[in-house]
C-alpha cells in the first residue's frame, strides 16, 4: 500500500515521526485529509487535533495549538506552535521588551563608548590569559 | 609557634572555596546535560522548517517576500544573546568582542545600530557603554521558553517589515564541543537562500489562503526558531563554559592548599627544631 511519511515537530521538540496511509489536518480553511502522493500544499494551521492513520490502520492523534502544514507527494510536515498564540499576545510581548529595555536602561547614553568598551574587553582577556597562565605554567 | 594559626584558618577557608566551586562544577555538568538535550529536542524543528523553506524557495512563487530581497543596509539590528549569570569563565566576554567587532565596523561605514539584548550581561554590559537598545529579555531561566522570547523578535522583525532596519543579525555562542564555545555573527534577516537541489522540476505549492500571508507567517516562524535555537545554544554553552571554569577553580585551590600545608609544615618543623636545640642549649648549660 502506498503510504506517506509524517513528522510533526513543535519548536521545543519532536512529537510524533512515521509512515500513515492518512492524514488529517486542521487547516485554516477547514479540515483537510491528505493521503499518499498528494498534490504540494502550504496552508496554515488553527488549534486543534492532527490525526495520523499509521500502516495498521490504528489511528493517532495530536492537539497542535496552530503552525503550519505543508504536504508534498511523499511528505506531510506539520510544524506545530509550541504554544497557543494569539495576535493581540504577541503584540503585548513586544510592547513589554520594548519597556523593559527603557526602563533597564534608563540614563544610558544613547552613543557606545567604543574606546571604554574596547579597554574593559582588553582589560578581561588580559585577566582571562593570566589565570590561564596560572593554570599551566609550563605554557608560558 | 609563629603565625601557625593564621596558616591554618587560611587553609580552611581555601578549603571552603574548593567546596563551593566542586559542588557548582556538578551543578554545571547536570544542567549542561540537560541543556544539550533540550538542543538535541529543538534541531528537528529548525530542520523542517529549514527544508519547507527551501521548498518554498525552490517553488516558482510569483509572490518574493521582502524579507528575502537584499537591500542596502543604512540601518542594521543586532540580536545579542547572553547568559544571565556570570562566572561562566570566558563566555560573554567572548560574545561582546565579536560584538563589539561589528559595532566598530558598521560605526566606520556610519551604519546605525539597533540593539535587541538577550540575557542579563548584555543589558549590565550595554546600560554602562550606552547604545541604541529598542528590546530586552532577562531571567530566562535554566529552560529557556520560545514563548519568552516572541516579544524581542516581534520589536526587530516589526523594524525589519517597517524599513526601520535593513538587516537583522545574531550574535551568540555556539556550542562545538564541552570544552569549546565559539562566539558568532549570523544573518537573520533577509534570509539568505536555502539550496535544496533534490526537487529541481518547476512546481508550485497550492497555497491556502494566500501566498503572501503564509509566507509572511512561515518566514516568522523561520526567524523565531532560529532566535530560539541561538539562545538554547547559548544556554548549554553558559553551563558547559561554567563547568569548565569552576573545575579549574577547583584545581587551582587543590594547588593553593598545598602550597599553604608545605608552608604550614615548615614552620611547624621550625619550631620544633627551635624548641629542642633550646632544651639541647639548656641541658648544656646545666
Amino acid at each position: 500500500m502506498a503510504s506517506i511519511h509524517v513528522d510533526i515537530v513543535s519548536a521545543e521538540g519532536q512529537i510524533h515521526s512515521g509512515e500513515a496511509q492518512m492524514v488529517f489536518a486542521p487547516a485554516e480553511m477547514g479540515e483537510v485529509g491528505i493521503a499518499p502522493r498528494h498534490t504540494p500544499l502550504l496552508t496554515k494551521l488553527v488549534p486543534g487535533a492532527v490525526r495520523v492513520k499509521a500502516i495498521d490502520g490504528s489511528e493517532q492523534s495530536f492537539f497542535v495549538g496552530g503552525g503550519i502544514l505543508e504536504v508534498q507527494p511523499h511528505l506531510v510536515t506539520v510544524l506545530a506552535d509550541s504554544a497557543l498564540r494569539a495576535k493581540d499576545a504577541d503584540e503585548a510581548a513586544a510592547l513589554a521588551a520594548k519597556q523593559s529595555a527603557e526602563e533597564k536602561l534608563a540614563g544610558a547614553k544613547g552613543d557606545i563608548d567604543l574606546a571604554k568598551a574596547q579597554a574593559e574587553l582588553i582589560e578581561a582577556a588580559a585577566r582571562l590569559q593570566f589565570v590561564q597562565k596560572l593554570k599551566n605554567p609550563s605554557h608560558r | 609557634m609563629p603565625g601557625s594559626k593564621e596558616i591554618r584558618t587560611k587553609i580552611k577557608s581555601v578549603k571552603n572555596t574548593q567546596k563551593i566551586t566542586r559542588a557548582m562544577e556538578k551543578v554545571a555538568m547536570s544542567k549542561m546535560r540537560k541543556a544539550q538535550d533540550r538542543m538535541a529536542q529543538a534541531r528537528p524543528y529548525a530542520e523542517k522548517i529549514r527544508r519547507t523553506l527551501g521548498h518554498i524557495a525552490q517553488a516558482n512563487a510569483e509572490y518574493v517576500h521582502p524579507f528575502m530581497v537584499e537591500r542596502p543596509a543604512k540601518r542594521v539590528g543586532l540580536i545579542i544573546i547572553t547568559s544571565d549569570r556570570g562566572l561562566a569563565g570566558g563566555l560573554n566576554v567572548n560574545t561582546f568582542r565579536v560584538a563589539l567587532k561589528a559595532l566598530r565596523e558598521y560605526k566606520d561605514k556610519n551604519v546605525d545600530v539597533e540593539l535587541a539584548l538577550i540575557g542579563n550581561k548584555a543589558v549590565a554590559y550595554f546600560k554602562r557603554l550606552g547604545g541604541n537598545v529598542t528590546a530586552t529579555q532577562t531571567h530566562l531561566g535554566d529552560r529557556p521558553h520560545l514563548d519568552q522570547l516572541l516579544g524581542v523578535i516581534k520589536v526587530m522583525t516589526d523594524a525589519y517589515r517597517e524599513g526601520r532596519i535593513d538587516r537583522l543579525q545574531l550574535v551568540s555562542s555556539t556550542f562545538v564541543n564541552t570544552m569549546t564555545q565559539r562566539p558568532q555573527l549570523r544573518q537573520l534577516l533577509p534570509v539568505e537562500p536555502v539550496q535544496d537541489d533534490k526537487l529541481l522540476a518547476h512546481w508550485d505549492y497550492i497555497y491556502e489562503p494566500t501566498p503572501a500571508g503564509l509566507l509572511d507567517f512561515v518566514l516568522q516562524r523561520y526567524i523565531e526558531s532560529q532566535v530560539y535555537q541561538a539562545v538554547i545554544e547559548n544556554a548549554a554553552c553558559e553551563q558547559s563554559a561554567r563547568m569548565v571554569a569552576m573545575k579549574s577553580a577547583t584545581d587551582n585551590a587543590g594547588k593553593i592548599i598545598t602550597n599553604l600545608q608545605t608552608v604550614y609544615n615548615k614552620a611547624r618543623q621550625a619550631s620544633i627544631t627551635k624548641e629542642i636545640s633550646e632544651i639541647v642549649g639548656g641541658a648544656a648549660a646545666v
